[in-house]
């Protein structure tokens, strides 16, 4: 009987076992898509760190090489092992690449991963120490795709240098692209002499590594930290995961949508099943038993949707790490390239997820059809009745008036958990009153003289418990829509305004497109400086410094900069503050840095500027998208002043009236040493090249809004499909009272786009709200900004328009069958 | 002489025999040497080691070998570059106790770039340290080794009896037919020892009777040298005999030369007079499959007796610092069945030969 029901309702079962395993798909696939990431920084790190108990690590700038001598003498410490490490741009390469500079003699006890092989069987430690010898994982290998003996030109400055690949490295992560020279060669080459990234330490047996830790940290410089390769994984892990959350929320957010089909289909199944299964009770089935045959079709469809969807997530997952990378294009994770690992673990979870949704979407169903009477059921004209859980106010009004409340609270964990239970709550409520609201409006309806009209608006006020499912259909995946179209356009419009504040000039010049070994020296400077037919120019420097060793670092933007007038450069939020005489210099931070370090305007605080604490004033706010881990403005001349570092990265370029745009680069590329190994840019080519990543990152939800409303649809489909079996006997009556079948068909699309627009109406509203909460809580709890809400009407109206027509198309055509029936069989067939 | 080093640093310095750099200095006779600048570290030669082995009484009557071992290389790289890390010089070192109720030699290796004071040899007198392990000359003459292994600690003190030995003439040392083919090469006999060493966490107070050699050079192997044999006892008499034997590929000597001064401190005549060392017997390693003559017939002049080890596998792998695998072990000189004297007999290039 199971498989009976399966096969001669192929269609609604299929469309309920594609949604479970679309849901179980998407969580399945994000599952394995952060897995894969986090698993490839765990390795990643993992062979960087080899077996070190503790890391010291200071900003990308680094930290003075004294500190290595002080450390590498303490009694607790078995071995440190210094390193420099760059990114290093590659003469013709849009990515960087990771160098390291190591000591062969220190880290062969630390990190072994990091000794190179030389090629062509050298013995011993002294081809590893060669000054233009570089060793590359076999990654970089294929990337490069270079072999032992070829040279690698590197930018240092404006410069090229030439290294050449000795070898290859030890076992590192799969993952992982590096490159690793002798440390003296790297400080050499990189022009850092005097400075280490990092100190990899492995401790004496014995040592209480915690307090060691606690000791050793007093004795480093500011800004300069101590953490455990855990802690690295972390923190590096970190970085992106706001941004997995809400994926994983968006797959939740497709489970639902799944549970809600099987709830749908199964509640029909079970109306129009009533006769059956009240046969089957009058031979002799128990309640109990009855309850278990329902659920156990459920749970069979959620079984076959689950396999499904694991299945199609692991080719899901595989195939967008193959394609966009681990962050799905967002550019979290560059240089790490992971490979799908099937998780059994996992997929029993998400699969059991599967298969749980869909019983528990018949439950209500269910439970309904065992409760019924049995000779009541067997009469005919009992279908109308909706399941009692459908009924009731209360619990809608209860869950609204929660979600509304969740949405104040502060994140969980950095993870915005209130708000998401908060939109959670806003829909199911949302959904749990629609019913009362369609039989309160639909009642309403002023009584007309056209047939078709009149017997629509009587049928749903008549029988609200049929329309309620295809209504609650068009809520959710309406509602669904709308917030995310509202929070993306809203995103959409800060972002490009934010452009427009962050791009002033006319030209901007960057020392190399990608790495940080490229910059423009003081001399470089001076020529930029020198280009005819040139208004004004100001340079940028930007270093990423450590606040706070649990998180990843913020970045540091030394920039020329009014204090009178900041909002020329930064797109301030609120009123920004004037410096006072004899306080310590301005700073301008973003909001990342409010929320997450608790910076306030006014306040003094210290960063860690050439290994020393600097106090600075904190002058104003401003958004920032670019940099959600957080960014502080400094004048140039103060970030030079504290740390000695007088080279730029970027330089923009406002032009006299009457300079061309190509004339000005043209000399640029001429007159500057190297001048094009320069990137540069037109404000509209760095606008252009933006917002074609925010659309990139945004595809997903662009995708979801898509499969929302073909969901939606589909919920129309289900419910007037079955509707229209179970009210056959109604059209056979109309036709044999003299309504015309076309009559019957103008009907249903009526009533198939009243109740389309009943649930836009509603969906737009609470849509709405749940815009709100993704702008307003959501997103500045993710990702540590605001943006102003903005509303897409013409993208709204245009689904409202196309959704409520093809609802009445969708509802025509599913009833269409039953209109097939001949009248007098029609009106027989029970009787 | 401590050839077993040479070996291993040229090895490791990558280059041929005769291959030196132009600022390298050459090892020329007439270069006479001075105390105690000699003692220390000579930066400016490629190659230099300070070599102390020696027999040791725990008290329990089992006799016990030691070797410490500091190496300086001065490799042909990392000319001009600005880092305090460059590689200009380089520091290793290796310790083993030999121990024949274990079968086998204990043994750890240091290495390290010079620099930062945590890796020193420093000029003007003997003090070289890696970390934690260090061999330094007090002002009045012992000197002072601390090892600190995870498998062995040693903390000796070694009080020099008789004055410094230079070897060949005045401290200059030939090694081949060619002049450049030489080191200089002084040594330290019967040095008095008292200390410490702790094996898995045991304490033993020692005394016993050491060697040390102190040599530095840039180029001293002829190009067709495979490997040496080197002797350094300390005879029961007062006297001290050293005698090496440098072997091509097919085992001839290429060179030899022993010395032996007696104990009221002249020399004996055998300087310049063939030196034998004949194999009696071999031992084969498990471990490397390298054969060594691990018993020798010596005979020099008119002085011949015979070298027993106190154990056969004295085998020392030092691939993961110097690069090399040698024999380097505790014997005994016999003659007749009568002990005349203890040291340490070195057997290198029978695993591969010089110039890998």
């Amino acid at each position: 009987m199971l498989f009976s029901e399966l096969r001669t309702h192929t269609a609604r079962s299929a469309m309920a076992i594609v949604a479970i395993a679309i849901g179980v798909a998407m969580a399945y696939a994000v599952h394995l898509i952060n897995e894969s990431a986090t698993g490839e920084f765990e390795r990643t790190v993992r062979s960087l760190m080899g077996n070190a108990d503790l890391e010291i690590r200071g900003t990308e700038a680094g930290f003075s090489e004294s500190v290595y001598p002080l450390v590498a003498r303490l009694a607790e410490v078995g071995t440190a092992s210094p390193s420099v490490a760059v990114e290093a741009r590659l003469s013709g390469r849009a990515d960087p690449l990771k160098i390291v500079g190591v000591d062969v003699f220190r880290a062969a006890a630390v990190q072994p991963g990091l000794i190179g092989r030389p090629e062509g069987g050298r013995a011993g430690a002294l081809p590893l120490l060669e000054d233009d010898a570089i060793f590359l994982s076999p990654v970089a290998l294929r990337w490069l795709g270079a072999k032992p003996g070829d040279p690698l030109h590197v930018q240092v400055g404006l410069e090229t240098r030439t290294l050449r690949i000795r070898g290859t490295l030890a076992a590192t992560g799969e993952g992982l692209r590096l490159g690793v020279m002798d440390i003296g060669a790297a400080q050499s080459c990189f022009e850092r002499l005097g400075m280490l990234q990092q100190i990899d330490l492995s401790l004496r047996p014995g040592t209480d590594a915690e307090a060691f830790r606690a000791r050793l940290s007093r004795l480093l410089p500011a800004g300069v930290f101590v953490s455990t390769p855990a802690e690295t994984v972390r923190r590096s892990s970190d970085l992106s995961r706001a941004y997995r959350v809400n994926l994983t929320v968006l797959a939740l957010v497709a489970l639902f949508t799944g549970a809600f089909l099987v709830f749908s289909s199964q509640a029909l199944a079970v109306m129009r099943r009533r006769g059956q299964f009240a046969l089957l009770r009058v031979l002799g089935l128990r309640q109990g038993e009855l309850l278990r045959l329902i659920l156990a079709e459920a749970a069979l469809q959620g079984a076959l949707g689950a396999c499904l969807g694991l299945g199609l997530g692991y080719l899901v997952a595989g195939a967008t790490l193959a394609w966009a990378g681990s962050d799905l294009g967002a550019g979290y994770f560059k240089g790490v390239a992971p490979q799908v690992h099937f998780d059994a673990a996992a997929a029993l979870l998400f699969g059991l997820l599967g298969l749980a949704s869909a019983v528990l979407g018949s439950v209500a169903p269910a439970v309904e059809a065992a409760r019924a009477s049995p000779a009541q059921a067997l009469r005919a004209g009992d279908e109308a009745a909706a399941p009692r859980g459908l009924r009731s106010v209360a619990p809608g009004i209860v869950a609204i008036a929660a979600g509304a409340a969740l949405s104040f609270l502060p994140p969980i964990d950095d993870v915005p958990i209130a708000g998401y239970l908060a939109i959670a709550l806003l829909l199911t409520g949302g959904i749990a009153l629609v019913p009362r609201l369609a039989r309160v409006l639909f009642a309403r309806l002023p009584d007309s003289r056209h047939v078709p009209l009149h017997l629509a608006s009587t049928q749903l006020s008549g029988s609200p418990g049929r329309a309620a499912i295809g209504l609650a259909g068009i809520l959710a995946s309406f509602s669904l829509m709308v917030a995310m179209a509202i929070m993306v356009a809203s995103f959409r419009t800060s972002f490009d305004q934010w452009l427009t504040v962050a791009l002033p000039a006319d030209l901007y010049l960057r020392a190399g497109s990608a790495g940080d070994t490229a910059y423009f020296s003081p001399a470089d400077q001076r020529n930029i400086a020198a280009t005819p037919g040139l208004q004004r120019v100001e340079f940028q420097r930007s270093l990423p410094v450590s606040l706070d060793p649990e998180r990843p670092p913020v970045m540091l933007i030394g920039r020329s900069i009014d204090a009178a007038d900041p909002a020329s450069r930064l797109a301030l939020v609120g009123t920004p503050r004037h410096p006072r005489s004899g306080e310590p210099p301005p700073v301008w931070v973003s909001e990342a840095m409010v929320d997450l370090y608790g910076y306030a305007l006014g306040q003094q605080v210290f960063l860690p500027l050439g290994g020393r604490r600097v106090a600075v004033t904190v002058a104003g706010v401003w958004r920032d998208y670019a940099r959600q881990q957080g960014a502080v403005v400094i004048e140039r001349q103060d970030l030079a002043r504290f740390t000695g570092d007088e080279t730029a990265n970027d330089a923009a370029l406002w032009l006299l009236p009457g300079s061309g745009l190509a004339a000005t680069e043209q000399w640029l590329r001429q007159r500057l040493a190297n001048g094009d190994r320069v990137v540069y840019s037109s404000p509209g080519e760095i606008r252009a090249r933006s917002l074609k990543i925010f659309d990139r990152s945004f595809a997903v939800t662009y995708l979801l809004e898509a499969v929302a409303i073909v969901i939606g649809l589909a919920g129309i489909a289900v419910s007037f499909g079955g509707q229209a079996l179970a009210r056959t006997r109604e059209f056979g009556m109309l036709r044999h009272i003299g309504v015309s079948r076309a009559q019957i068909g103008a009907m249903l699309a009526l009533e198939g786009a009243l109740l389309a627009m009943l649930g836009v109406a509603a969906g737009l509203i609470l849509g709405g709200a749940v815009a709100l909460i993704l702008v307003r809580v959501v997103n500045p709890q993710s990702f540590h900004w605001t943006m102003n809400m903005s509303l897409p009407w013409q993208l709204i109206s245009t689904v409202a328009i196309v959704l409520v027509a093809a609802s009445a198309a969708t509802a025509t055509w599913a009833g269409r069958r039953a209109m097939a029936t001949g009248a007098v069989r029609a009106v027989r067939e029970d009787w | 002489m401590n050839k077993r080093g040479w070996l291993a640093l040229l090895a490791l310095a990558g280059l041929t025999a005769f291959a030196a750099a132009p600022d390298y200095p050459p090892v020329l006779p007439g270069r006479p040497l001075s105390f105690p600048r000699d003692h220390g570290a000579h930066p400016e030669y490629r190659i230099e080691w300070w070599y102390v082995t020696g027999w040791l009484d725990t008290g329990s009557g089992e006799p016990l070998g030691f070797q410490v071992t500091f190496f300086r290389s001065r490799p042909n790289l990392a000319q001009g570059q600005p880092s305090r890390f460059a590689p200009n010089q380089l520091l290793f070192a290796h310790a083993a106790l030999s121990d024949p109720t274990l079968g086998h030699l204990l043994h750890e290796q240091r290495s390290a770039r010079a620099g930062f004071g945590l890796a020193e040899a420093e000029t003007g007198d003997t003090d070289v340290h890696i970390d934690d392990w260090s061999l330094r000359r007090g002002a009045d003459g012992p000197y002072r080794i601390r090892i600190g292994g995870r498998e062995m600690q040693i903390d000796l003190s070694l009080k020099p009896t008789q004055p410094v030995l230079p070897q060949g003439d005045g401290g200059y040392s030939r090694k081949g037919p060619q002049a450049g083919e030489a080191s200089y090469y002084y040594s330290q006999p019967h040095l008095e020892v008292s200390g410490t060493v702790a094996r898995d966490g045991r304490k033993q107070g020692v005394r016993g009777t050491a060697w040390l050699d102190h040599e530095w050079s840039t180029a001293m192997l002829p190009k067709n040298a495979v490997g040496w044999d080197w002797i350094g006892i300390n005879l029961d008499d007062g006297g001290a005999l050293m005698a090496f034997r440098i072997r091509d590929g097919d085992g001839r000597s290429l060179w030899t030369h022993a010395s032996h001064r007696r104990a009221d401190g002249g020399q004996a005549a055998i300087a310049g007079k063939p030196v034998t060392l004949a194999p009696i017997r071999f031992w084969r390693s498990p471990r490397t499959g390298a054969r060594y003559p691990v018993a020798m017939h010596f005979a020099a002049g008119g002085l011949a007796f015979d070298l027993v080890p106190l154990q056969d596998d004295q085998e020392l792998d030092a691939r993961s610092s110097t690069g090399n695998v040698y024999w380097e072990g505790a014997v005994t000189a016999l003659s007749g069945g009568q002990p005349l004297g203890r040291g340490y007999m070195e057997l290198t290039g029978y695993y591969l030969p010089l110039g890998l």
